[in-house]
């Protein structure tokens, strides 16, 4: 059944612009895209009008993001990844040269403390950390998947040549520093290493590794004051009521007030009143939360669930080795980004920068996004097994 | 793909669904299992109560004369949006403002700050309200300054100047009344944090009748509920409710006689000082013994009750409550405890009557009287022989009564006591429950204290102690060998009744203290028959068209533990004072009845300056002598003689009272005309007037 299915979608998908789509997986981008351009209008409108500005302003710009990103995934599902996997070296050292050039004061600019942002002309920016995570994972995937002796699985020297290139731009983006970022990119390799097949050892030695880094980095103050502040905040969010800590206790008080059904849309006095900060971009599921309720939000956190283990599924399928470690580092990106959006809001994960994906407001998370969505399709497209 | 592999993508899928199952838990729980929780908290940082005080209601005295009423003030008052809005925070504005108010810019900065927006140590002055309302800086200013405000806005951004309601003390007919009246002021944090339904930057009652019915005389104000943004502007309004006006309180005080009182206290207290006594404080009293209701009350000294809305300096506000000027702010007739002396014997008559003395036989009344080792005087050592007891109470013999208190305590068991001694005069005095409140409506009532033996163990329980180890506890200045042998005496003893002790209850002297406001009730007592009633400033509470919401009536709290014939004798022995005995002097050629009880307390200790403290004057009395009406009590605190000092004031508030002039009543001058107070209820003005002015 699954089987005839499957190359019925092959049938007709072949030939067309819409070659590879998964009906499941871009159904539920596409509702999700949806609702967070609803819920970017929602969280800017109000507050925008107030202040004697277009209250359209988000909505038309993550209008445009949407369509430049829906164009980028379309070109990353129709050309083949192989190709990709050819240009994978250019691909990583543009990310690094990216991260390098955020870190030049002439290039960069600060946001809540840290250099993450390279200012272009017109007013726009770019995060290079963003489109630096897809670099890192087709690298790695690459190194891993790439077999010049007999074994089937990569070897120790396969797996330092894998942590080299996922390392240097982390130690970029910890110059920025990121350290929602540095989470979610080392979790996604860990993840690619432990199933590339790649020796139990160098699985729990990193696991460990990052478990002594964390606790490691907040006592050795590696972690900047701002950084520690938004830590204690998460462990006593009553202590400072003004700073993140307000933030955090301002984010659960708007979830929760949302109830079940939520106020409705655009009708969320906590979202109006702007009690939470960066409500269009990290801070997008308070918006959810207050005026589409347990029942809105609670959608989208299916959603973004069933894009996981649709992503799941593609990786499982696979014949390519190359294909599956790409996909299980972008589920992974995904799966880790979006707890530690969400666990955030919901007082679970210390407070971090980082924007849910396919819903929150910002260029250069949505082209990411959707890149990750278009290999995803690639793959699955082209190695079934 | 090998075995490993699979595994791995196994084992993430399971982690990853497990984290998106615990954000799906997580946030069942925030929305759905504690929603309502954080709903209220929502509710809270959103919205914003600006609150209209309603009219406070009326106090009026028994015939509708306004005792408290609202008065319109000119407030300045800032808009702390507009003035935060201003470039530099309005800082200039407010500068100008202070330097027009003739304030200090310090002042007018924290009356425009809210009390959360100051340092902890600084918020004197500070805000109660919210800031969507307008903050007054002043409420009295002049209509000159308020134009200037008015016409020259742009000197003036955010300042405005409105007319407000102003609590106001009319002082009718030149009463004070501060003591019964009390005083309103802002709501404290304390109040919010009660039970009683407050809101911020409402005036409330603080003392005196003012408090006591504040939950009838505030209204409800009215609510407007804005929600705001983060940035403190409002988005919309809520609710809107209209502030529904507070009812009136009738009193049973009458301002004419209120007025009368004051002026006799202030006038004994000026002869006393006249005759070099330190007078630094005192008390009368009228209340209808029929019914206990107050009809007027003093204390002395006083203070301005105006002086709270206008706003006291710091100098004012410490001035109420400090030694040197007397404190003030203290009511001496319902909070000061003074030793009733002589006026006690009363008491000790009602006691010899329950021991079994005949009260129709004759005493000894000897200089003086050995109790044990010591021997006590009688007043001023005069011997008066052999006399009736009626004659004793006249002349106000102390030994008589040494005589037969040493005599119970003896037969008490003396320093072993007995399991079950008779203890008649502690029992007499529990009988006119001096132990017990009066239960008066007015706050902060102290309570009389009978040293009896329960009274004396618990005492020493708590200093044997200090006397015990007197030699390094005591300071310097009280080490005199005569505190030094008391402290021996103390510890040795201090848990049983001495005989000095015994004997000095039964003339009202020693531990026994009472307020003046109690001997007043335990005179009534005697007045009406022997019912102690409880005493009542408040008659009604009515609405403005007059309807009745609450009669308030005294309850009768038990009857005094003397027989009809000991009352006779009481009511003859006490006549015989004034006619011929320590108070015939005073009232030599009134010719309205009346009976009493002169008092001299000698006070142990010593002043702030070092002189030994003068004895407190008391006079206790009720008249007409035939057909009681009316209690008169008046105390001078270092008075000296109750004879001289209380009696002469007492004199003159019968005077007023029953229309005397010299040796003739006028019936018509008479405050109540027809002999008793008013029982109908007043229309409620606030433009009655005073009767004949």
């Amino acid at each position: 059944m699954s089987l005839n299915n499957r190359n019925l979608y092959r049938k007709k998908a072949r030939g067309s612009i819409f070659q590879g789509f998964d009906p499941i997986l871009t159904g539920a981008v596409v509702a999700l895209l949806i609702m967070g351009t609803l819920l970017v209008y929602a969280g800017t409108r109000d507050w925008y009008a107030a202040n004697g500005l277009d209250p359209q302003y988000y909505l038309k710009r993550h209008v445009i993001n949407i369509l430049i990103g829906a164009l980028l995934a379309w070109g990353t599902t129709v050309i083949d990844y192989r190709l990709l996997r050819a240009y994978t070296p250019i691909v990583w050292a543009a990310g690094v040269l990216g991260l390098i050039a955020v870190l030049i004061p002439a290039f960069g600019s600060t946001v809540n403390g840290a250099k993450a942002w390279i200012s272009l002309p017109g007013g726009f920016q770019i995060q290079p950390a963003e489109l630096a995570k897809i670099s890192i994972i087709v690298g790695i995937s690459m190194v891993l998947s790439e077999r010049t002796h007999d074994s089937n699985e990569p070897s120790s020297s396969d797996v330092i040549q894998a942590l080299l290139i996922a390392g240097i731009p982390v130690i970029f983006i910890l110059l920025q520093p990121d350290m929602g970022t540095i989470f979610i990119i080392s979790a996604s390799v860990v993840t690619i290493i432990a199933v590339s097949g790649a020796p139990t050892k160098w699985v729990v030695g990193l696991l460990l590794v990052a478990a002594i880094g964390a606790t490691g980095a907040a006592k050795l103050g590696v972690i900047s004051d701002y950084q520690v502040k938004r830590l204690q905040s998460f462990v006593d969010p009553n202590a400072d009521t003004q700073g993140s800590g307000y933030q955090l206790r301002q984010a659960r008080i708007t979830v929760g007030s949302g109830g079940l059904l939520g106020t409705g849309l655009f009708n969320g006095p906590q979202t109006n009143g702007r009690f939470v900060p960066e409500q269009q971009t990290d801070f997008i599921f308070t918006v959810a939360g207050e005026e589409i309720g347990f029942m809105g939000s609670g959608l989208i956190l299916i959603l973004l669930t069933i894009i996981l283990i649709r992503g799941f599924t593609i990786a499982r399928r696979t014949s390519d080795p190359y294909g599956r470690l790409v996909a299980t580092g972008i589920i992974a990106w995904f799966a880790f980004q979006i707890f530690e959006n969400i666990g955030m809001t919901l007082g679970l994960m210390p407070m971090t920068g980082v924007p849910l994906p396919f819903i929150s407001y910002g260029g250069s998370s949505m082209f990411a996004n959707l890149i990750g969505f278009g290999l995803l399709q690639n793959v699955h497209a082209r190695h079934l097994a | 793909m090998n075995q490993r592999s699979r595994l791995s993508l196994v084992v993430v899928q399971i982690f990853v669904v497990t984290l998106m199952v615990a954000l799906m838990g997580r946030l069942f729980y925030l929305q759905v299992a504690a929603g309502p929780k954080y709903k209220d908290a929502a509710l809270s940082i959103q919205s914003r109560d600006v609150i209209s005080p309603a009219t406070r209601g009326l106090i009026v005295d028994s015939s509708g004369v306004p005792l408290a009423l609202n008065r319109v003030g000119l407030a300045i008052t800032a808009d702390r949006i507009a003035l935060d809005s201003q470039s530099d925070n309005g800082v200039a504005v407010l500068g100008r403002v202070s330097r027009l108010l003739k304030l200090s810019y310090s002042d007018v900065f924290r009356k425009t700050r809210l009390c959360g927006e100051l340092p902890k140590n600084q918020k004197a002055g500070c805000w109660t309200g919210s800031r969507y309302q307008p903050i007054p800086i002043t409420k009295e200013a002049t209509p000159d300054i308020a134009l200037q405000v008015v016409e020259r806005s742009d000197e003036y951004p955010g300042i405005d100047a409105t007319p407000v309601a102003l609590r106001n003390y009319p002082g009718n007919a030149g009463i004070n009344a501060a003591h019964l009246l009390g005083y309103v002021g802002p709501v404290t944090e304390a109040d919010l944090a009660s039970e009683k339904k407050y809101f911020r930057s409402e005036s409330v009652g603080k003392t005196g009748l003012e408090v006591q019915y504040d939950q009838y005389l505030r209204g409800t104000p009215g609510i407007r509920t804005v929600i705001v943004d983060r940035k403190e502007a409002i988005t919309r309004e809520s609710q809107n409710s209209q502030p529904v006006p507070g009812n009136h309180l009738i009193t049973s005080v009458d301002s004419r006689l209120q007025s009368s009182v004051e002026n006799a206290l202030a006038d004994a207290v000026r002869r006393a000082k006249a005759m070099g006594r330190k007078a630094d404080s005192g008390a009368a009293i009228v209340m209808d013994v029929n019914t206990g209701q107050i009809l007027a009350m003093a204390s002395y000294p006083t203070y301005d009750p105006n002086s709270w809305e206008k706003g006291l300096t710091f100098e004012q506000a410490a001035a109420l409550f400090s030694e040197e000027t007397g404190v003030p702010a203290l009511s001496r007739p319902l909070q000061g405890l003074f030793a009733p002396a002589s006026t006690f014997k009363s008491v000790s008559v009602v006691a010899a009557a329950a021991a079994g003395y005949d009260l129709n036989k004759s005493y000894d009344c000897p200089a003086q009287v050995q109790v044990g080792t010591r021997a006590f005087q009688n007043f001023e050592s005069k011997a008066q022989g052999r006399i009736s007891l009626k004659r004793g109470i006249a002349v106000s013999c102390d030994t008589l009564w040494y005589q037969i208190a040493f005599d119970e305590w003896l037969r008490d068991g003396g320093l072993k006591p007995k399991s079950d001694a008779n203890d008649y005069f502690y029992s007499a005095a529990r009988g006119f429950q001096v132990n017990q409140k009066t239960g008066i409506d007015l706050p902060s009532e102290s309570t009389g204290r009978v040293p009896d033996r329960q009274w004396r163990k618990d005492w020493y329980a708590q200093n044997k102690n200090f006397y015990c180890d007197y030699k390094n506890r005591a300071s310097a200045a009280q080490q005199t060998p005569f505190l030094v042998e008391l402290a021996r005496e103390n510890c040795l003893d201090g848990d049983k009744i001495r005989a000095g002790d015994a004997v000095n209850f039964a003339i009202g002297q020693g531990d026994v203290v009472l307020t003046p406001l109690k001997l007043t009730q335990m005179y009534a007592a005697i007045a009406n028959g022997g019912k102690i009633l409880q005493p009542t400033v408040g008659k009604a509470i009515v609405k403005t068209d007059g309807t009745i919401i609450k009669k308030i009536t005294g309850k009768t709290l038990g009857s005094i533990p003397a027989s009809k014939a000991t009352i006779n004798f009481l009511h003859l022995a006490l006549r015989e004072v004034v006619t011929a005995g320590t108070a015939a002097g005073a009232f030599s050629g009134f010719p309205i009845a009346v009976s009493g009880k002169t008092g001299t307390a000698e006070v142990f200790g010593k002043n702030a300056n070092g002189s030994k403290k003068d004895n407190t004057a008391w006079f206790a009395s009720y008249a007409p002598s035939e057909k009681p009406e009316y209690a008169v009590v008046m105390m001078v605190s270092q008075g000296g003689f109750g004879a001289s000092t209380s009696a002469v004031g007492v004199r003159k508030i019968y005077e007023t009272l029953f229309g005397v002039k010299g040796s003739r009543v006028d019936a018509t001058k008479a405050i109540f005309p027809n002999g008793k107070p008013p029982t109908d209820l007043p229309k409620i003005s606030p433009a009655t007037k005073v009767k004949g002015s």
